[in-house]
């Protein structure tokens, strides 16, 4: 090839940097797209779930496996990780206020901290680490192997059999994880000061009950089923939508638990902001936090 | 050319009109045509991803069309209500390439299933009763029933598949690749069952195989599918519709070369492609 007809053949530089830049918009189009395509088809899915929610309550034979595997399988470990958090918040706060001579204050901050945050976060993090991975991976299995086929096949709605139980359990037995959570921190919490770090008790519990209201209990137990929602819905959504083989399953479990930490996070943020202006709203003279 | 498609006279239970299904914009099938008769057994041939699978979902309306009509008893299932579709398909006996069976129930629990999920499920007897009845006439011992599907064998996987599928007396039986996997007596023994069944329960059934001794055993009518991708786009897609006998007699080499099994230029069509 002549030196002319080279000349001739290649793209003038600003048009090759037009194209890059229409392609990186291009992409990242295609990006939006898909996560918008996405949430709507998960919004269809939560839909189609409450329609059958609503409507048809599901089977006893299928929901009591699943509140055994929600509940009474996760309290063990809901138990122990509540109690470490508890001792560890102790020792974490315990230099800062004793530099301040407020270590007496110990108690208010592990319990509010426990029940307003730690104890709902803690819960559903579990809850999306032990439960929300299995479900995916489950469900993901029993597509791959045409399971859900076989239940639509003969006739029995796989949403309803299989993704209302789930959604039940979940929302129906956070609450008491998180109670579980909440009240082994609360006992750690004491063990660690009052044993360990030689606090006086009665002070911690008279500035634990100074500080720390019913209020404070309801904020971390309503937010917490939001959480358990959100992780019921996000874990059978991937499973539902798994691509094929053992690699497709692993995918699912995986973004099942990142998905639903990163939804608890928000959630946790925005209804953290409501809670406390409703606070305000219905108790004037309290703190605002917005 | 193609042959005569047997049969014909009698009412359709399933008829297809002008049928095409797409996936992402990506067609599977194309304008298929079939109308199939009550009491018809029919087998449906063809490469792997020229759409078989996915043309038996559509029959019972796990899939929806993109164009065209699937009519089962004079009705389409993918426009009914949720309600509905559900009674419908219990019409269905569907036997899954692996069974498919709940890995999370006993083999006991697997059969009776599809009865729970009628409105008025019979009392726990009768469906005991019904479970063994239908495990003995697959060939399998009442101790089968309290055992996972996990320690079942393949053959064994494929029988309970059948019982669970037979349950309900279907009018309409799927059989997806019904002996794939299994050793030459095993896949004899599926073909017995799948004629016993025909006999026994008067019902119409639709196997898709790779298997030509299945379909010599069993078929009154053989359909062959060809992928798209290999299509001109003004070629039907059924190559062959008609007796298993005529596709001795047949003369388009792409019918002949599936039947004999025999890759011809396969290879290096599929080398070709990948260099290009």
């Amino acid at each position: 090839m002549g030196h002319a007809e080279q000349l001739a053949t290649e793209e003038p530089p600003e048009e090759g940097i037009f194209r890059a830049f229409t392609d990186w918009i291009s992409d990242w189009g295609s990006v939006v797209l898909d996560a918008v395509a996405s949430i709507g088809d998960m919004a269809i899915f939560t839909w189609k779930m409450f329609t059958w929610l609503f409507t048809h309550l599901p089977r006893k034979e299928a929901l009591l496996p699943n509140l055994n595997q929600v509940g009474v399988l996760s309290l063990p470990v809901v138990a122990l990780t509540g109690t470490f958090i508890g001792m560890v918040l102790a020792v974490q706060s315990y230099f800062q206020f004793h530099q301040l001579g407020l270590e007496t204050r110990l108690g208010a901050v592990i319990n509010m901290s426990l029940a307003r945050e730690l104890g709902p976060v803690l819960a559903a993090t579990i809850l999306a680490g032990r439960v929300g991975c299995a479900m995916a991976a489950e469900l993901g299995t029993m597509r791959v192997t045409e399971q859900i086929d076989a239940l639509d096949s003969m006739g029995a709605n796989p949403i309803h059999y299989l993704v209302v139980p789930r959604f039940i359990s979940c929302l129906l037995l956070i609450p008491p994880l998180t109670v579980m959570a909440v009240f082994m921190g609360v006992v750690g919490g004491y063990f660690y000061s009052v044993f360990i770090l030689d606090i006086d008790k009665h002070h911690y519990w008279y500035n634990s009950k100074q500080f720390v209201g019913t209020w404070d209990l309801f904020f971390g137990i309503f937010k917490s089923m939001f959480f358990g929602a959100a992780i019921a819905i996000v874990s059978c959504y991937r499973g539902f939508n798994c691509s094929p083989g053992a690699e497709g399953v692993g995918r699912a479990a995986t973004a099942a638990f990142v998905y639903s930490f990163v939804i608890i996070l928000v959630l946790d943020l925005f209804l953290n902001i409501v809670l406390d202006s409703v606070y305000y709203v219905l108790w004037p003279e309290g703190a605002k936090f917005l | 050319m193609f042959a005569q498609p047997p049969n014909q006279d009698g009412p359709s239970l399933v008829s297809i009109e002008n049928m095409s299904l797409a996936f992402d914009g990506q067609l599977v099938l194309r304008e298929i045509n079939l109308h199939i008769p009550k009491g018809q057994t029919v087998a449906i041939i063809g490469e792997s991803g020229c759409g078989k699978t996915v043309l038996m979902k559509t029959i019972i309306g796990l899939l929806q069309p993109t164009s065209g009509q699937v009519i089962f008893d004079s009705q389409e299932i993918y426009r009914l209500g949720s309600r509905e579709q559900a009674l419908q398909r219990q019409r269905f006996g569907f036997v899954f390439q692996n069974a498919a069976l709940f890995d999370s129930m006993s083999v006991g629990r697997n059969i009776a299933f599809p009865l729970k999920q009628k409105r008025n499920p019979p009392s726990d007897e009768e469906i005991r009763r019904e479970v063994f009845s239908r495990l003995a006439e697959v060939g399998l011992p009442d101790s089968v029933a309290r055992k996972r599907p996990a320690e079942l064998s393949g053959g064994m996987r494929k029988r309970v598949g059948l019982a669970r599928a037979l349950i309900m007396q279907p009018e309409l039986m799927l059989y997806d690749e019904p002996t794939t996997g299994l050793d030459p007596i095993m896949s004899d023994v599926i073909n017995q069952l799948i004629l016993h069944t025909r006999e026994k329960h008067e019902v119409t059934s639709i196997i898709i195989t790779h298997d030509m001794r299945t379909v010599q055993a069993v078929a009154d009518r053989v359909i062959m599918l060809y992928p798209l991708s290999r299509l001109e786009p003004d070629e039907n897609q059924i190559l062959f519709d008609g007796h298993p006998e005529e596709l001795d007699y047949v003369s388009d080499r792409r019918v002949v070369q599936f039947v004999q099994g025999e890759a011809g230029e396969r290879l290096m069509e599929l080398r070709a492609e990948q260099t290009s």
